[in-house]
C-alpha cells in the first residue's frame, strides 16, 4: 500500500510513516542488543567453564605417581637392633638399584641412577622397619615413589624430543627409565601419598593432608564462636532491640564489615590477637577468630532476614497463650528461622574455607610438615597450601597445587550443596 | 587441651548444679510448701547452673588475662639487678628467653644458669597460680550456686532472672561486631602513627617513589628507604580499573538479559552457575590467572610484536574482573527487578520496543542502584588480594602502560608483613599505614554505595 518516496511531496507523511521507515533498524538493533545480552551471560558462563577446564585439565594427573618396584633386602648386618631409626635405609634402596643395573660403575652414572628413586624413599623405609621389625633379615618387593622428574616424564611434561642439555633427565637417565617401564617396575599408580602426607619440599612427597587438618581445626574454631554470636546478635537485633542511635550504629556496621576487605582482617589479627593478645602464631585458633570476625556479617545478616521472614502472627499466638517473649524466641521463632540461619551459616563457612588473604597475615604460611592436632599447633589450611604449591618452581608442584584446588573445590561444592538443599527441604512459604 | 580443662569441668559442674536446682524445686513444688510456684522447675535449675559458670569463668578469664604478666614481674623482680638494668629491647629479649625456656622450645645450647633457674622459679608459681586459681574458680562457683540454690522457692522469680541473663548476652554478643570495627580501626591507626612518627604523612602521600627498604646499617647502600605510595596506589587503580571495564559491561548486561530475556529455564540455569563464579575462592583465580591467562597474553603479545611482562596488570586486572561479574550482575538484578513494571507497560504502550524501553526507561530508573553496585564492586577490587599477590608484580612503577608489570596495595602489604619481621621497623609499620589507607578508601566507597541503593530503594516501595 504505501511505497516510500512514490509520491514526494503529494501527499502529507504521517507519523505512521515516520515509524515504519524507522522500525527495520529499531528491531536490528533489538536483535543486537539481544544477542549482546546472551553473549554476556555466555561469557560468564564461558569463563566458569575455562577455569574448570584449566584446574581439572591441569590437576587429573596428579592423582597418580609414578612408582618404582624395588627389591629390597633387608639384611640383619644392617641394622643396630637398639638404633633402629640410624640404619642406612638410603643404602638399601641404592644396593638394589645397583642389582637392577649391574652396569653402572662410575660413581657420577650411579648418582643419576640413584636420582630416579625419590629421596623421601629411605624415610619411607626407616618407618616400614620401625612399625615392624619382623622386616629385618627378609627381602620384599616394595612401591617406591619414583623421583619427580621421572613422575613428570611418564606424565609426558618432559618432552624426549628436547635436546638433552635442555632437559632434567639425560638421554642414560631415560634409557634406565624405559628398561624398567618394560620390566614392569615403574609404573604410573594411585597417589596415596597426596592424601595422607603433610606438606613436603619434593613434590612426590608432599599431600595435603596436614593443610586439610588445619583448615578442619580452623572451621571448627570458626563455626563454634560465628554461629552461636551471629545468631544472638540477629536474635537481640530483630527482636530486643529498641530503635535507638545505638541500634542504628550496629546495624551500619555490619553492613560495612560485610565489605571491608578481608586482608584488613589479617591486620586486625595480627595487631590484636597476635600483638596485644600474645596467642600462638600460625595457630588454627588465631586464624579461627579472625575468620569468625570475618564471617559474623554474613551469618547475621542472613539469620536476621531468616528471623523476620516468620510470621508475626505465630509470635502473637504464643504471647497470647501467656508465654514471655524470650519463650516465644526460644520455643517458637529460632525452630521455625533456623533452616534459613543454617544456610546461611553453611554458605559464611564456605566463604572463610576458601578465604586466604588474612591468614597470610597471622603467620599461617609457615612451611609445616607435621599434621596439626590440636588448636594451638602450627598449621596452615587448604587455600594457603595452594598459594605455597603455586610458588613452588618445580613443574610437578602444578599438578598437585590444581589437584589440591580440586579438593578445595570439592568441599565447597559439598558445602554449598547442603545449602542448597537445607534450603529446598525447610523453606516454607507462609 | 590443658586451656580446655578447667572450662570443662566448670561446664560438668554446672549440669551438676542444674539437675540440683531443678530436683529441689521439683520436690518444694510437690511438697506445696508455701503456694505455688512462679517458675517452673526448668528455670529454676537454670538460675542454679548459670550462677555456677559465670562466677567461675569470671575467675577463670581474670587468671588468663593477668597470670603470665604478674608472674613474669615476679619472677624478673627476683632476678640480679645488673640482668635488669639494661635497654628496653634486651629486657624483652630476655623475657622472651625466659618463657621460651619455660615452654621448653629450647634453641640454645649454653643456658645462663641465673635464667635456668628464673625458669623453674617460674614454673613453680605457674603450678602454685594454676592451683590457687582452680581453688577460687571451685570456690566462686560453689558458692555462688548454694546462694541460688538455697533461695529456691516459690517466689523466686526464676524465669525472669534467667530471661534476663540471657537477654544481656544476646546485647552482649550485638557488640561484637562494633568492637570488631574499632579493633581494626584502631590497630592500623596505632601502627599507622607509629610510621608517620618516622615519615611524614606528606611524603606518604605524594611521594612518587616506594621502595620500602631499610637498611640495617646506616652506611649500607639504599639505606634511605622511600615510602612515597602513589605508584601502589596507581597501580591498585589501574588493576581494578582493567577489572571493572571487564565486569560492569559484562555483568550488566547479563543481568539485563536474564531480568528481561531471558526465560524461567534459562535463568535456573545461568543464575546458580553465575554464582557459582562468586564463590570460587580467590586464590584459586590467582592460580588461574598466574597459569593460563597471564601466559596466554604474553605469547598473544609476542604475535603482535608488543612486549607484555609476565606479570602484566592486564592479566591481573582480567582475572579480577571475571570475579566480580558475578558481583555486578547479581546486584544490578536486584535493581532491575525493582523497577516497577508499570514503568515498563508504559514505555511498551507508547511503541518503544524491548530494547529501547530497556535503555531509556529501565537503566535510568535503576541507575542510582547500579552505580551504588559498581562502587561496591570497585572496593571489592581494589581490597582484593590473592589475584593480584599470585599474578601481578612487586615493583612499584609509575606507568600508564597495562602490559607492564604493577604493584598494588594489597600486595605490598602481603609482601611486608608475610615472613620474619621486626615490629618496629618502618617496613612493617608502612603495611599498617597501607592497610589504613586501604580500610578508608573501601570505607569511603561502601558508605556512599550502601547510601545510594537504600536511598533508591525507597523511592519505589
Amino acid at each position: 500500500m504505501k511505497k516510500h518516496g512514490a509520491m514526494p511531496g503529494k501527499e502529507k507523511v504521517t507519523a505512521m510513516d515516520v515509524v515504519q521507515k524507522g522500525l527495520a533498524r529499531r528491531y536490528r538493533r533489538e536483535r543486537w542488543f539481544r544477542r549482546m545480552g546472551l553473549a554476556a551471560v555466555l561469557a560468564s558462563i564461558g569463563f566458569l567453564g575455562l577455569l574448570f577446564v584449566s584446574i581439572i585439565g591441569n590437576g587429573w594427573s596428579a592423582f597418580t605417581q609414578a612408582e618404582v618396584l624395588l627389591d629390597i633386602d633387608f639384611a640383619a648386618a644392617q641394622f643396630d637392633v637398639d638404633n633402629l631409626a640410624r640404619a642406612n635405609y638410603g643404602a638399601l634402596v641404592k644396593k638394589s638399584l645397583q642389582k637392577l643395573f649391574p652396569g653402572v660403575k662410575d660413581r657420577r652414572q650411579k648418582r643419576k641412577l640413584y636420582r630416579l628413586v625419590s629421596s623421601g624413599a629411605a624415610f619411607i623405609l626407616q618407618k616400614m622397619v620401625m612399625q615392624d621389625t619382623s622386616l629385618i633379615g627378609t627381602s620384599r618387593r616394595i612401591w617406591l615413589p619414583a623421583d619427580d622428574e621421572v613422575d613428570m616424564l611418564l606424565k609426558g611434561y618432559i618432552s624426549r624430543s628436547v635436546p638433552e642439555s635442555q632437559r632434567r633427565l639425560t638421554d642414560r637417565q631415560i634409557g634406565w627409565i624405559d628398561r624398567l617401564i618394560a620390566d614392569g617396575r615403574l609404573k604410573k599408580r594411585f597417589n596415596t601419598t597426596f592424601f595422607t602426607a603433610g606438606d613436603s619440599r619434593e613434590p612426590e612427597l608432599a599431600g595435603i593432608r596436614g593443610a586439610v587438618a588445619g583448615s578442619l581445626l580452623t572451621m571448627l574454631v570458626t563455626l563454634l564462636l560465628s554461629f552461636p554470636v551471629g545468631v544472638a546478635t540477629a536474635v537481640y537485633l530483630e527482636e530486643f532491640a529498641p530503635r535507638n542511635r545505638w541500634t542504628d550504629l550496629i546495624e551500619v556496621n555490619i553492613n560495612n564489615l560485610a565489605a571491608v576487605p578481608s586482608i584488613v582482617f589479617g591486620l586486625l589479627g595480627l595487631a590484636f590477637f597476635l600483638g596485644v593478645l600474645g596467642l600462638p602464631r600460625s595457630s588454627p585458633l588465631v586464624g579461627g577468630l579472625v575468620l569468625t570476625l570475618m564471617t559474623l556479617p554474613t551469618i547475621i545478616i542472613a539469620s536476621r532476614a531468616s528471623l523476620k521472614s516468620v510470621p508475626p502472627s505465630i509470635r502473637e499466638a504464643a504471647l497470647g497463650i501467656g508465654a514471655s517473649k524470650m519463650q516465644v524466641i526460644v520455643h517458637h521463632v529460632l525452630p521455625l528461622a533456623m533452616p534459613g540461619m543454617m544456610t546461611g551459616t553453611i554458605i559464611g563457612m564456605a566463604q572463610a574455607l576458601g578465604e586466604t588473604a588474612p591468614l597470610l597475615m597471622i603467620g599461617m604460611v609457615a612451611f609445616i610438615v607435621d599434621v596439626p592436632t590440636g588448636l594451638t599447633d602450627p598449621a596452615t589450611v587448604l587455600p594457603v597450601q595452594i598459594y605455597l604449591w603455586a610458588d613452588a618452581p618445580e613443574r610437578a608442584f602444578v599438578e598437585r597445587t590444581a589437584a589440591a584446588i580440586m579438593v578445595l573445590l570439592a568441599f565447597l561444592i559439598c558445602m554449598n550443596g547442603l545449602a542448597v538443599y537445607l534450603r529446598r527441604k525447610f523453606e516454607r512459604r507462609w | 587441651m590443658s586451656s580446655l580443662f578447667y572450662p570443662l569441668i566448670l561446664l560438668l559442674l554446672a549440669s551438676v548444679a542444674f539437675g540440683q536446682g531443678k530436683r529441689r524445686a521439683f520436690a518444694m513444688a510437690a511438697r506445696k510448701s508455701g503456694g505455688r510456684f512462679h517458675s517452673r522447675p526448668w528455670y529454676h535449675g537454670m538460675l542454679v547452673a548459670l550462677w555456677c559458670l559465670i562466677p567461675g569463668l569470671l575467675v577463670y578469664i581474670l587468671w588468663i588475662c593477668f597470670a603470665d604478666t604478674l608472674i613474669t614481674r615476679m619472677v624478673l623482680h627476683d632476678l640480679p639487678r645488673e640482668m635488669l638494668a639494661r635497654s628496653a629491647g634486651q629486657k624483652t629479649l630476655l623475657i622472651n628467653d625466659l618463657h621460651n625456656l619455660v615452654a621448653g622450645h629450647v634453641a640454645a645450647r649454653n643456658i645462663d644458669p641465673v635464667l635456668q633457674r628464673a625458669a623453674d622459679h617460674y614454673r613453680v608459681l605457674q603450678n602454685t597460680g594454676r592451683l590457687i586459681m582452680a581453688v577460687l574458680m571451685l570456690a566462686a562457683a560453689v558458692l555462688s550456686a548454694s546462694l541460688v540454690y538455697f533461695r529456691i522457692g516459690p517466689d523466686l522469680r526464676a524465669r525472669n532472672k534467667v530471661e534476663r541473663i540471657a537477654r544481656i548476652s544476646l546485647l552482649l554478643s550485638s557488640t561484637v561486631a562494633v568492637l570488631t570495627t574499632i579493633g581494626i580501626v584502631l590497630s592500623v591507626l596505632f601502627e599507622s602513627i607509629r610510621f608517620f612518627r618516622q615519615i611524614p604523612v606528606t611524603d606518604f602521600l605524594f611521594g612518587l617513589k616506594w621502595s620500602p627498604q631499610m637498611a640495617m646499617r646506616a652506611d649500607q647502600v639504599g639505606s634511605s628507604g622511600s615510602f612515597g605510595a602513589v605508584p601502589v596506589l596507581a597501580g591498585t587503580f589501574m588493576i581494578s580499573g582493567i577489572a571493572l571495564a571487564v565486569a560492569v559491561p559484562v555483568g550488566l548486561m547479563s543481568a539485563i538479559y536474564l531480568s528481561e530475556y531471558a526465560g524461567s529455564r534459562v535463568r535456573t540455569w545461568a543464575k546458580p552457575a553465575m554464582e557459582i563464579l562468586a564463590g570460587v575462592p580467590t586464590v584459586v583465580y590467582g592460580f588461574f590467572a598466574a597459569l593460563v591467562v597471564a601466559p596466554s597474553i604474553r605469547d598473544l603479545g609476542t604475535m603482535a610484536g608488543l612486549e607484555v611482562s609476565s606479570e602484566s596488570a592486564l592479566a591481573a586486572g582480567l582475572v579480577m574482573g571475571i570475579m566480580i561479574i558475578p558481583f555486578v550482575s547479581s546486584l544490578s538484578d536486584d535493581v532491575i527487578n525493582a523497577v516497577p513494571q508499570s514503568l515498563r507497560d508504559g514505555s511498551y504502550g507508547l511503541g518503544a520496543t524491548r530494547s529501547e524501553t530497556i535503555v531509556h526507561v529501565v537503566l535510568p530508573a535503576a541507575l542510582p542502584g547500579i552505580v551504588g553496585g559498581i562502587l561496591l564492586a570497585a572496593s571489592r577490587a581494589i581490597g582484593e588480594t590473592m589475584i593480584v599477590v599470585m599474578a601481578a608484580g612487586l615493583s612499584a612503577r609509575l606507568t600508564a602502560n597495562p602490559l607492564e608489570a604493577v604493584t598494588t596495595v594489597t600486595v605490598q602489604i602481603v609482601t611486608l608483613l608475610v615472613g620474619d619481621q621486626e615490629f618496629d621497623s618502618p617496613k612493617t609499620l608502612a603495611a599498617f599505614a597501607l592497610g589504613l589507607l586501604l580500610f578508608v578508601v573501601t570505607l569511603i566507597l561502601n558508605v556512599v554505595a550502601l547510601h545510594v541503593v537504600r536511598r533508591y530503594r525507597e523511592e519505589y516501595e
